[in-house]
């Protein structure tokens, strides 16, 4: 019974990463194709030439992470403390439904409010606060806020689960016991709930750092991230070597959270 | 008495925290409609600027199908064409994938629920893989891997393989098993096992009982995480991205390229119709785990 699933699994997604290992050790050959001799000379590349935009991928990933923890832990906050559960139901799906439209489209849709002729510089220049359009897209901004965008509800719903299942007598015991606000929330709530805040923050740092679609979109030549620069060597005149020791680079990362998100985050149900 | 005292003291405290405790909800519930009611607000204005509101028009959406000059709007050659043939693609890649996706991710799922195999647990935590990973590393794992399988066969034996829909299928199924499983084995976990072991009891055979017990009950499960993989498959642009071939343009492919080059003013309407397209998908999905939680309720009262 798991065998075609095992099978699978193995024949089209573990050996495939395997090949990109193996591949990031070949040369270059016609096309980009690896071929013989082994050689170091990818990741040396990547390290001296790709450094930069490597740490500053890590940058946007972690200010991403960061912001949606800090906007997203008081929306999971506030819908975990409605009374009915029907408000409840309905404030998780407001969150679920941008999600589930297409990330292209959800990613268009802000472009159209940050661009040159869109809403927000609309708005802007109708009522005199600024005199010229402001050049809001094509920034790092712009590749930050669109991360933001596409990847808040992978942090309200972890946090949402753990603060639900928080027991309000240890809350109110600390309460008790004359500590206040500021005092219970570090001491008790955020220990209760640091599962579900560490499963969300991965659950956005994983797929930010790997993002290819935000920065190709909204970032144009000064918001560059990994996955444009792997991109950038499949195709046409791509050095797949090249490429698939970026890659391997990127699984390494990847591959940090994943341990972290497994070992501390949230538990499955 | 001491509790009130300090509640007071702590007011203007409590004051600040309230106003937090919803602003911050209320503005990033904003952030996240604004930008998608925006583009459908303005998929029907008369103009093809989203600056400012000229007027309600259905001519984008009248281009779309009809593919002509609009009278009022600037001339458009909207490729209705390729729009139609890429949805078809679309659907076609997303209802093969579904259908094997599904199959398998089940079996996987029974198996890991009921079955027992050689590192099973180290299989169960490889399956999370696909689905936490970004989608970027699978789609090049696989790019990589059909390059290098494609030329050594055409060494080989001289069989030139190119990447189109079965590449797009392979890679599809490789996320959506994954998910499938997922979502069945969440179903599994809350079963009842006695129905099963009465159907024993009263002398089914283990290929009686799992046809005419464990998958009725299974059901609501499978169709949950079908759908999850068809919405999946339809959605995906990063795995096809890498796996895709010439012609074979699938929809949100087809998105892209007109994202990427000159933005035609029908893009508002063809969004709006994929943001319709999946709140229905949504909605199904909704009603079939609905009526699935009612059934568990209905089954509880019975016990």
């Amino acid at each position: 019974m798991a065998l075609p699933g095992m099978g699978w699994l193995f024949i089209f997604f573990l050996l495939p990463v395997l090949f990109v290992i193996g591949a990031s050790f070949f040369s270059r050959g016609v096309g980009g194709v690896p071929t013989p001799p082994l050689t170091f000379d990818h990741y040396e590349r990547t390290f001296d030439v790709f450094g930069g935009i490597i740490w500053r991928s890590l940058g946007y990933a972690l200010i991403s992470t960061f912001v949606c923890l800090l906007i997203g832990y008081p929306v999971a906050w506030f819908i975990a403390q409605r009374r009915s559960p029907g408000a409840r139901m309905l404030l998780l799906f407001l969150v679920l439904l941008p999600f589930w439209t297409n990330f292209l489209v959800r990613t268009y849709a802000l472009i159209t409010i940050l661009q040159r002729e869109g809403l927000l510089n609309g708005i802007l220049l109708r009522m005199g606060i600024t005199s010229e359009p402001l050049q809001m897209m094509f920034t790092e901004g712009a590749v930050i806020l669109g991360l933001i965008y596409g990847y808040l509800p992978f942090m309200i719903l972890p946090i949402y689960a753990s603060v639900e299942r928080l027991d309000k007598r240890y809350v109110e015991a600390a309460f008790d016991l004359g500590a206040n606000d500021w005092r219970t929330f570090w001491r008790v709530i955020f220990p209760l709930t640091l599962p579900g805040v560490i499963a969300g923050s991965m659950l956005v740092f994983i797929p930010t750092i790997g993002a290819f679609v935000t920065p190709d979109l909204m970032g144009g030549t000064r918001g560059l991230m990994i996955g444009n620069l792997i991109q950038s060597q499949f195709g046409g005149r791509g050095n797949m070597p090249l490429g698939s020791a970026i890659s391997v680079v990127l699984l390494l990362i990847v591959f940090i959270g994943v341990i972290v998100y497994s070992r501390y985050g949230e538990e499955r149900r | 008495m001491i509790r009130t005292a300090r509640a007071r003291r702590d007011g203007s405290v409590r004051l600040v925290g309230r106003v937090f405790a919803w602003a911050i909800p209320v503005l990033v519930y904003a952030f996240l409609w604004i930008p998608i009611l925006v583009l459908v607000v303005f998929s029907f204005n008369d103009s093809p600027s989203v600056t400012a509101w000229r007027g309600f028009t259905l001519d984008w959406y009248r281009n779309i199908f009809e593919n002509t000059v609009s009278v009022s709007g600037p001339a458009t050659n909207f490729q209705t064409e390729l729009l139609l043939r890429s949805l078809r693609n679309s659907l076609i890649v997303g209802g093969i994938s579904t259908v094997i996706a599904t199959a398998i991710g089940t079996m996987f799922a029974l198996a890991v629920d009921r079955g027992r195999f050689p590192g099973k647990k180290l299989w169960n935590s490889l399956f999370y893989l696909p689905v936490v990973i970004p989608d970027i590393t699978l789609g090049v794992a696989l790019a990589v891997f059909f390059r290098i399988v494609f030329n050594a066969v055409d060494a080989a034996t001289g069989v030139r393989l190119v990447s189109g829909f079965g590449t797009i299928v392979i890679a599809h199924v490789a996320f959506n098993i994954s998910y499938v499983a997922i979502v069945v084995r969440s179903r599994l976990a809350t079963m009842n096992r006695s129905l099963e072991e009465a159907a024993f009891d009263l002398g089914a055979n283990r290929w009686q009982a799992f046809l005419r017990i464990t998958l009725p009950n299974l059901m609501p499960g499978i169709l949950a995480g079908g759908l999850l993989a068809f919405t999946l498959s339809l959605d995906d642009f990063v795995v096809t991205f890498f796996t895709a071939g010439v012609g074979t343009t699938t929809l949100p492919l087809f998105v892209y390229g007109m994202l990427k080059q000159r933005v035609p003013p029908e893009i508002n309407a063809v969004s709006t119709l994929m943001i319709v397209a999946s709140i229905v998908l949504v909605g199904v999905s909704l009603l079939l785990q609905g009526r699935q939680g009612r059934r568990r309720a209905g089954l509880s009262t019975q016990e």
